[in-house]
């Protein structure tokens, strides 16, 4: 909806890359290629369900790491509480997220807009001093440590990869139902879209529990899959809110694919950072990729608007100059 | 019983008596104006019908059930839709998907609610301008969206605010002519206007008001020929 | 007793410097209708500018808030002008994307400082940092109580400014109602302009007026940004009087929660009250919800 893809051409792209995504790790025999693309993966699930709330239903949140760190402490809290396996923790991950949305909506939707997005920060401190402070409880900055499942990333590799499947995939089709049309509208205009029947706050509750659902599975993996988390990490408004946030604007707010081209661009631009271009320049270069990224969310707000996908038009009209492309909007006839 | 009406409706905002003390009864199938001059609480009137401002006091009953209290899109599915004296497009959605949006409130299916939107479309004359992006209408087509989308929301009771505002006198015609046909089509029509001669032709009763007060009730011609009328218009001598 | 009276009389000294930074964002967000998330951080670079006086040219860093706040001002006038001005051409999904540039700018910010200054804790020891007077057996931290002193005449400058220069009207007039004030001819860029820059140079003297009492880090801004935003909450949003009220009630709050409570969770305080206030007080929060 909304989307000015050229559908005639994409369909072979999307198919193409995720069979490439399919055969990656039989194809790559490098456990270092692999786990960047496991996170990239993981970030797909963010970002996505990020863009669900924020981009179509246009309630930006500042706090996904909320979601994301409910769903890695549940999973690590179930071993090492219940000395139960971490998987059935990451079966619980979601939902849990899903009911602390509930509450996180219940508070927050009272709120319009910019205030909306502030009351997300505040209440994702808040999380993450919680969880640095109840030690008995979360055993504070010391972080949970549990025995990883599998020595080799195949095996987690797949998981990432349906788990971004069935994020990604819900979220098509939620958009395609009625649910779909009223986020959007809910976007466009909360005033009419409550005239015309829509309940905004039950709608943007929906959207808010699909979100925070998907992100507190992504965050139970990661507990699964990195077998170590503290609340700085899992709960860190940079590294995580701030991050899913970049990942949905510059892929494209409002696209199904956007979250998941900015995904791998942001996974891959900052393990290009980190690792000082792999060796090739100073070190020093590496302590710069927090800069770049700031550097980046104000180049794509400014210039970008609408993110990779959403202004892929105007991307390929710098590629092919000298030919005028029509604009798409449309005229009054 | 009346199939709508408000009792002794009243609107305070701090000190400032919007909307004050009105009474008024439309019955099925009619189509009731209301008019007044600028700021005399049409569309506070509106808003206080459709749940957008909390009512002070009074009441506002529609088929017998009193709506005090109810939120907005609660309303809508009671059977009373509105349009919006300054359009409010769902800008990045195409002209279908502002009406499927709308169709939407009374099932569930996709397909039944693209049924439903095509069918109002083509029932307003905007068959043509389906796949439009709402934000690329013109204001004539913007207005007819509105209404296209207010019907596809299945209502009774149809508010409409100053629909023929901005428009040419040819689309100020067919406007006339489509909301006949709405009539006809067995919905029951509230109309804020200040074209007199469409408010004149259009509507069975009227009301007018000024600083939110009744000034009077009756015909179109017992109306347009009362002095307190008049006076609000064009002040005293 | 005594332990609770010295509580309140930390917390109303600390509200003077809060209440400045609460006026600062209370502004912008009056005039831009937007909340500033790089607030803090423009604290934070101001702390920078002062610390670098200080230390290199041994500046007194109260002298140096002539130097901190035309900087800043300078600072926030290129921001709104180059950065969020533009940004009203943009036609963009997300509303926000004024909103999301401030977070971007703080992040540059941040990290321009961290890369010249690493991110170690740095501070400006005077002379007079642990200095203290006594009334009675309540004691009185003299950096804090000149902060104050400065706070509350800056304050009154500020006042004079809104109420009697042209300029100031003017931003009070784009405030209250933005659309009327276009058409009274009040040029609409110019005083967003000038209150970014003005926002930004009370958030410079709030630093400015903090580093002798306080410890530096880059990151040190995102806890201010959150701290304004509650004081300008708390004061009932736009109001400038309300952000001095918000600003003492926080302060008092802090200073009150890590007396009693755990010195670790002064952080959370502000948080928690944000909380409080938009569970339990949501009618005292009318303008909120239509923004």
């Amino acid at each position: 909806m909304g989307n000015t893809f050229n559908w005639r051409k994409i369909p072979w792209a999307k198919v193409l890359s995720v069979a490439f995504l399919v055969l990656f790790p039989l194809l790559v025999d490098s456990d270092y290629y692999r786990h960047l693309f496991i996170i990239a993966l993981m970030w797909v699930v963010i970002g996505s369900s990020w863009n669900l709330l924020s981009g179509y239903t246009g309630q930006v949140s500042f706090g996904h790491a909320i979601f994301f760190g409910v769903g890695a402490y549940t999973a690590g809290l179930f071993t090492t509480k219940l000395s139960m396996s971490a998987w059935w923790g990451m079966l619980l991950g979601g939902p849990v997220s899903l009911l602390v949305g509930i509450v996180i909506g219940w508070i927050c939707f009272r709120l319009r807009g910019p205030y909306f997005a502030l009351a997300t920060i505040a209440i994702g401190e808040i999380f993450r001093q919680v969880a640095e402070n109840w030690i008995s409880f979360t055993e504070g900055m010391q972080g949970i440590l549990i025995i990883q499942t599998f020595r080799s990333k195949i095996p987690y590799y797949y998981l990432a990869l349906g788990l971004a499947i069935a994020c990604v995939g819900t979220i098509a089709l939620v958009l395609r139902s009625k649910w779909g049309f009223y986020f959007i509208a809910i976007r466009e205009d909360q005033d009419a879209a409550e005239a015309l029947g829509i309940s905004s706050y039950r709608y943007k509750s929906l959207s808010l529990m699909i979100s925070s659902f998907f992100t507190g599975l992504a965050g139970a993996f990661y507990m699964n899959y990195m077998a170590f988390i503290d609340p700085q990490v899992v709960f860190s408004l940079h590294y995580i809110s701030i991050m899913a946030i970049l990942v949905g604007i510059i892929g494209g707010v409002g696209t199904i694919w956007g979250p998941a081209v900015g995904a791998f661009i942001m996974v891959l631009l900052q393990e290009t950072f980190r690792s000082s271009f792999y060796g090739l320049v100073p070190r020093w270069v590496s302590e710069a990729h927090v800069l770049v990224f700031g550097l980046l969310v104000i180049f794509v707000i400014r210039y970008m608007a609408n993110g990779m996908v959403g202004d892929w038009p105007k991307i390929q009209q710098l590629w092919s100059r000298p030919k005028a492309v029509s604009s798409p909007s449309v005229s009054g006839n | 019983m009346h199939f709508f009406e408000t009792r002794r409706l009243t609107k305070a905002f701090g000190g400032l008596i919007a909307v004050n003390d009105v009474n008024f009864q439309v019955e099925e199938g009619e189509i009731y104006g209301l008019i007044g001059p600028n700021g005399s609480g049409k569309t506070t009137l509106f808003n206080l019908v459709t749940g957008f401002h909390p009512i002070t006091s009074g009441a506002v009953r529609f088929q017998g059930k009193e709506l005090n209290g109810l939120p907005t899109w609660k309303i809508c599915k009671e059977g009373i839709g509105r349009t919006f004296q300054i359009v409010k497009p769902l800008r990045r959605m195409t002209v279908l998907e502002n009406v499927m949006a709308a169709a939407f409130c009374r099932t569930s299916k996709t397909s039944i609610a693209r049924d439903k939107a095509l069918e109002v479309l083509h029932f307003c004359e905007l068959d043509q301008k389906t796949d439009f992006a709402a934000s690329g209408l013109t204001i004539g087509d913007r207005k007819r969206m509105e209404i296209a989308r207010a019907l596809a929301t299945g209502p009774k009771l149809l508010l409409l605010d100053e629909t023929m505002a901005g428009l040419t006198p040819q689309e100020q015609y067919e406007g006339v002519e489509l909301i006949k046909k709405i009539r006809k089509s067995g919905i029951t029509i509230i109309i804020v206007e200040h074209i007199m001669h469409v408010i004149m032709n259009l509507c069975d009763r009227i009301l007018c008001i000024n600083y939110g007060q009744e000034i009077v009730k009756g015909s179109p011609n017992e109306v347009a020929n009362n002095q307190a009328v008049i006076e609000a218009y064009l002040g005293k001598e | 007793m005594q332990e609770l009276i010295q509580a309140l009389v930390a917390g109303v000294l600390m509200g003077g410097i809060y209440a400045l930074i609460g006026i600062g964002m209370t502004l912008i967000m009056g005039v831009m209708k937007i909340i500033n998330l790089a607030h803090g951080e423009l604290m934070m670079v101001a702390m920078y500018i002062t610390y670098v006086l200080a230390q290199y040219f041994g500046l007194d860093p109260y002298f140096s808030l002539l130097i901190a706040m035309p900087s800043l001002f300078i600072i926030g006038v290129l921001i709104q002008k180059y950065l969020l001005n533009p940004l009203l051409k943009v036609d963009s999904i997300l509303p926000e994307n004024q909103v999301l540039m401030t977070v971007g700018v703080g992040m540059v910010l941040t990290e321009v400082m961290r890369f010249i200054f690493q991110a170690d804790f740095k501070s400006v020891k005077t002379s007079y940092s642990s200095t203290a007077f006594y009334l009675g057996t309540i004691s009185f931290n003299l950096p804090m109580v000149v902060a104050f002193g400065i706070a509350v005449a800056l304050t009154i400058c500020l006042f004079y400014f809104l109420l009697k220069t042209d300029v100031g009207k003017s931003i009070r007039a784009t405030a209250q109602n933005k659309e009327a004030a276009l058409l009274m001819g009040i040029n609409a860029e110019k005083i967003t302009v000038m209150t970014y820059g003005l926002g930004a140079s009370l958030a410079a003297a709030s630093g400015t007026l903090l580093l002798p009492i306080y410890y530096l880090f880059p990151s040190i801004g995102g806890p201010f940004t959150l701290k304004a935003f509650v004081i300008t909450m708390l004061g009932g949003m736009g109001s400038t009087v309300g952000a001095i009220v918000g600003g003492v009630v926080l302060g008092v709050a802090e200073s009150l929660g890590a007396t009693y409570i755990k010195m670790g969770l002064k952080d959370s305080v502000a948080m928690f009250i944000f909380l409080l206030v938009l569970i339990f007080l949501p009618g005292g929060l009318k303008r909120l919800t239509k923004v």
